[in-house]
């Protein structure tokens, strides 16, 4: 207690050195004139008198030095005058200083700004209560891995089930609203009623849903999402009780979610509805709409689940083989169904961050090297007079600390902007998927993070001049300090640290290279249509009123009409899904006069109007298109596209032959009357699926979009196509107007390749202007040491071009070794991210030389300067230089 | 007998005690003091007084405060503080006893014992 109390007051001693110096003063001074006065009463002279106080004393200086030591921490003190001396010297090379402590703040904020992402995703917790016991639940079919449930599917499962304390599910829905300024059309979804009980979030206004709420019986009943209160409802608090009609259909408000609530698996909701099994779908076991997550119970594994489900799966698919044949249950950790797809890709642009932050460390660490080099003299002369080596080692630990410090505080100002700017070019919907990144900010874990990398790269720092310099050699530093001399051991190291960075950079390059090419290859998959000129619009009739296709099918001829007439628009059509949005609203068909066993024919439905093909500029290849007269009073028929054909009726035209459901039923059977060119249904990077094409006016769908050819830019049709949609269904509500073209470059797996091909692509620029630079700086450190040696040869007769040639080589060897080594890491690194890549193999020749090749010119380039330097010295000068 | 250096330790000792019976007093006077106290047999340096008083300071066993001396000088006097006192009488206390045990082990009686 009376130590800890002596250190306090020691600590603030130092603050208040000026001040307890002074004050020691004036009581060593009355000490000095009480003694001497003494000595004068006792009969000495003035002189003498002043003499023997002072002899008495033990000198001024030495009892004031004493004095300080005690008053404040000798420690602190000399921290304190390291921190001084190492500002000055940051001060006194400001080039070094500046260029130190930029690249290691860009290191440090780009691999900052991207852990900000990776803590919001992978390590921030999703919001529900004890989330490794939550599962996510869907149906598999032959064709697709992950089917969704349909509603009667889940009610066996719900019961039957033994693994699962509850099993709850969602569907994604859209509602119509009625506001001022017309209709406007809200994100929701579907909930059972214990949703948000098996997740484990509660409402912070009004109440969940009560179990039975979901019974077709139960009165409608909605709960707002933080966001949909806010939106719609200005965030009152009286809107518990109220009634809004959703769609056509009057719903009470119960309740308000919080805010940090959110489900990944529907992206962004306003309305959270409670599941009454009232649509079509709902009715039938081959519609699967549902999205399952049930909780598992204690003890039970996911695999145990799996197992469970599964065997119910195989029960319903003998009790109803024309509907569930084939299939089987899905039982995946939660978290990996909602994170699985980014997880790779945030860990890549981590990898790639941490991979730029080495080479920025590797770099200034080189530069490091070079001056503690050129201070060999100074640490030499220190020791001298007397540093220990300790004392000199902590003069460079704090050296290291003042350009860490430095650089980590712009770094994570740099890391700040960054994040903000990602995520302000992360398109909204996009985010609306990825919902876990809006919380990204500086947390704990980040902090954490930033703090970590700064102390390791302080450490790294402090401890790369003790490298070169051996303090015990004394001697030899003050005598070698003068002439200029190539130590062999820096030419080492230094030339293994740019071998380093050599390869970082070549792991880098492959990296963006591969992402790159697969972008590239993306964008230029054969979609089977012309995108361009193309513009749309999504339509949403009312959920009452429209249930039979006679009810719609005057609304959507209305539309088709009223977009055709608008000036510029070559050809109008309507389609129950666009191409390039996913595979699936799939349809069973079967073959008449070919061998059937019950097996699920599992191909795409779309529902599409005359003139569909020749708007999107899909290729008929044989029979005819559809016509007006294909209408319900008229023979079903239907298009089939080239895969299909290919798949069903191998040999043999197709035209002219029947198919049908399952079952054959009357009802079901069509005339193929003609086969379209594959068109690209799916989302960009999958595989073609076999497709059939049903007349709009013998399949009307509430739910379709409008697609136009324009003669002028699209961009410039979208107010006038929304307007004339509004105009012919003042009831119908519109969404995700926009371009075709847009529409490709925003889908999610074209963004997802193109934000991490930029992303890679610019740590990779960043990385190989950095490593071309740590060369150059290497080889220019080199020649300027050997600066003499180059005189003596050239003295000597050697010509330029062999001078050229010595440097050349050096250069050459380490950028050799560096390429090589890089390759091979590349490989590895490339296989890993073999997820990430399409249409590309890891070991790409292409790619792996084009990187050598831009890399060894980079090289090229930054040893060439040197090199002509050293060839241009003159032997005289160089001789005499020092 | 050459003079003796001050052991480390005895000096805060010896500060304290003269400012028990002394009453406050500055570092002139209590080194003057010491010194008068232990006749010619102790050499203090004065100058190292004052870290040693800074230490007692620091501790809370004593408190600096500027008055003025009988001569209308400027000083600094410093007083025992309450725990000063304690410290005093408890390291007082344990001198005595290590002093009488090895008085006892020195002692001419104990070697023909």
């Amino acid at each position: 207690m009376k130590r800890f109390r002596a250190l306090l007051l020691r600590m603030a001693g130092f603050c208040l050195k000026r001040q307890h110096d002074q004050e020691f003063a004036s009581e060593l001074e009355s000490h000095l004139q009480m003694q001497i006065e003494d000595n004068l009463r006792a009969g000495m002279n003035a002189e003498e008198a002043r003499r023997a106080a002072l002899l008495k004393l033990g000198g001024i200086e030495q009892t004031k030095q004493a004095y300080r030591e005690r008053a404040t921490l000798p420690l602190l003190e000399s921290l304190a005058q390291d921190l001084r001396y190492s500002l000055r010297q940051l001060v006194k090379y400001p080039g070094f200083a500046v260029t130190a402590i930029l690249v290691l703040a860009l290191g440090m904020g780009a691999s900052i700004a991207i852990f900000t992402f990776v803590d919001a995703a992978l390590l921030t917790p999703l919001p529900y209560r004890d989330l490794s016991r939550l599962a996510y639940v869907t149906e598999s079919a032959p064709t697709i891995p992950l089917a969704d449930i349909s509603y009667l599917d889940y009610q066996d499962w719900k019961k039957l089930n033994r693994t699962m304390s509850s099993l709850e599910v969602m569907t994604p829905s859209a509602y119509g609203i009625t506001t001022s300024s017309g209709l406007q059309l809200a994100p929701g979804a579907r909930v059972s009623a214990g949703f948000f009980r098996t997740l484990g979030v509660a409402p912070i206004l009004g109440r969940d849903f009560a179990p039975g709420e979901d019974n077709t019986s139960a009165a409608h009943t909605v709960m707002l999402s933080s966001n949909g209160w806010h939106k719609w409802f200005a965030g009152r608090s009286d809107v518990i009780g109220q009634s809004i009609t959703l769609s056509g259909v009057p719903y009470t408000i119960i309740g308000v979610l919080p805010k940090d609530f959110h489900f990944a698996l529907r992206g962004r909701a306003d309305f959270w509805a409670a599941l009454q099994p009232t649509g079509e779908c709902e009715k039938r076991r081959s519609c699967h709409n549902l999205i399952g997550v049930g909780r598992l119970k204690d003890g039970v594994s996911m695999a145990t689940a799996k197992a469970d489900l599964n065997a119910l799966a195989t029960q319903l698919a003998v009790q109803y083989p024309a509907s569930n044949s084939g299939q089987g249950a899905v039982v995946l950790p939660l978290t990996e169904s909602i994170l699985g797809n980014i997880r790779p890709l945030l860990l890549l642009l981590l990898g790639g961050a941490l991979l730029l932050l080495l080479i920025a460390c590797v770099n200034v660490a080189s530069l490091l090297l070079v001056r503690s080099e050129s201070r060999k003299r100074e640490i030499a002369v220190r020791g001298a007079l007397g540093a220990s080596p300790l004392r000199l080692l902590r003069q460079f630990m704090t050296e290291g600390f003042v350009l860490v410090s430095a650089g980590s505080l712009l770094g994570m100002a740099a890391a700040y902007v960054a994040m903000r700017i990602l995520l302000g070019l992360i398109p909204s919907d996009m985010l609306d998927s990825m919902p876990y990144l809006a919380s990204a900010g500086f947390s704990i874990r980040v902090w954490m993070f930033a703090g970590a990398v700064a102390l390791s790269v302080a450490i790294l720092f402090s401890l790369t001049p003790l490298l070169r310099l051996s303090f015990a050699n004394v001697r030899e530093g003050l005598n070698q300090g003068s002439r200029g001399y190539a130590g062999t051991t820096w030419r080492r190291l230094g030339a293994n640290l740019v071998v380093v960075e050599l390869a970082t950079a070549v792991v880098l390059l492959v990296g963006a290279g591969l992402l790159a090419k697969s972008f590239y290859k993306l964008l230029r998959v054969d979609l089977g249509f012309q995108p361009g000129h193309l513009a749309t619009v999504g339509v949403i009739a009312p959920d009452i009123g429209y249930e039979k296709d006679e009810q719609l099918l005057p609304p959507a001829r209305k539309i088709l009409a009223s977009v055709s007439a608008i000036p510029g628009v070559q050809s109008a059509a309507l389609t129950s899904l666009l191409p390039v949005t996913f595979n699936g609203n799939t349809t069973w068909i079967r073959i008449v006069g070919m061998p059937f066993h019950g097996e699920h024919n599992e191909v795409n439905e779309r529902d599409v109007t005359v003139d569909y093909f020749r708007t999107i500029g899909a290729p008929l290849l044989s029979g005819r298109n559809f016509t007006a007269s294909d209408d319900a009073k008229h023979p079903g028929v239907v298009i089939i596209n080239r895969k299909l054909a290919e798949q069903y009726f191998p040999g043999v035209d197709p035209v002219g032959k029947q198919i049908g459901d399952v079952s054959l039923t009357p009802k079901s059977l069509r005339q193929v009357i003609g086969v379209v060119d594959n068109i690209k249904e799916g989302s960009l990077e999958s595989e073609l699926w076999p497709a059939v094409y049903f007349p709009f006016e013998q399949s009307a769908d509430s739910y379709f979009s409008v697609v136009v050819r324009t003669s002028q830019s699209p961009e410039s049709v979208i107010p006038s196509l929304l307007a004339a949609v509004h105009r012919a269904a003042p009831d119908f509500s519109t969404l995700e107007e926009d371009t075709m073209t847009r529409r490709i470059a925003d889908s999610s797996s074209a963004y997802l390749h193109r934000s991490s091909t930029t992303l890679v692509g610019g740590f990779a620029g960043l990385a190989l202007l950095l490593s071309a630079v740590g060369l150059y700086g290497a080889i220019a450190y080199s020649v300027s040491q050997r600066t003499r040696e180059i005189g003596v040869r050239m003295a000597l007769g050697a010509q330029r071009g062999s001078v050229y040639q010595l440097i050349m080589a050096e250069a050459g060897w380490v950028t050799g070794i560096g390429i090589l080594v890089g390759l091979v890491a590349a490989v590895g690194v490339a296989a890993l991210m073999r997820k990430l890549l399409f249409g590309v193999q890891a070991w790409d020749p292409s790619t792996l030389a084009a990187v050598a090749g831009i890399l060894g010119l980079a090289a090229l380039l930054a040893s060439y300067l040197p090199a002509r330097r050293a060839a241009s010295v003159n032997p005289v000068e160089a001789l005499r230089a020092e | 007998m050459s003079k003796n250096e001050v052991w480390q330790g005895t000096l805060a000792l010896m500060v304290l005690k003269t400012l028990q019976t002394m009453g406050p007093q500055h570092g002139y006077g209590i080194a003057r003091r010491i010194e008068q106290i232990s006749g010619d047999m102790l050499s203090l340096n004065y100058g190292t007084l004052y870290p040693a008083l800074l230490k007692l300071e620091q501790e809370g066993s004593i408190y600096g405060e500027w008055g003025t001396s009988d001569n209308h000088r400027k000083a600094k006097f410093y007083r025992l503080t309450r725990a000063g006192r304690r410290q005093l009488e408890r390291e007082a206390r344990e001198w005595e006893q290590t002093t009488s045990i090895l008085a006892r082990f020195l002692s001419p009686g104990e070697e023909q014992a």
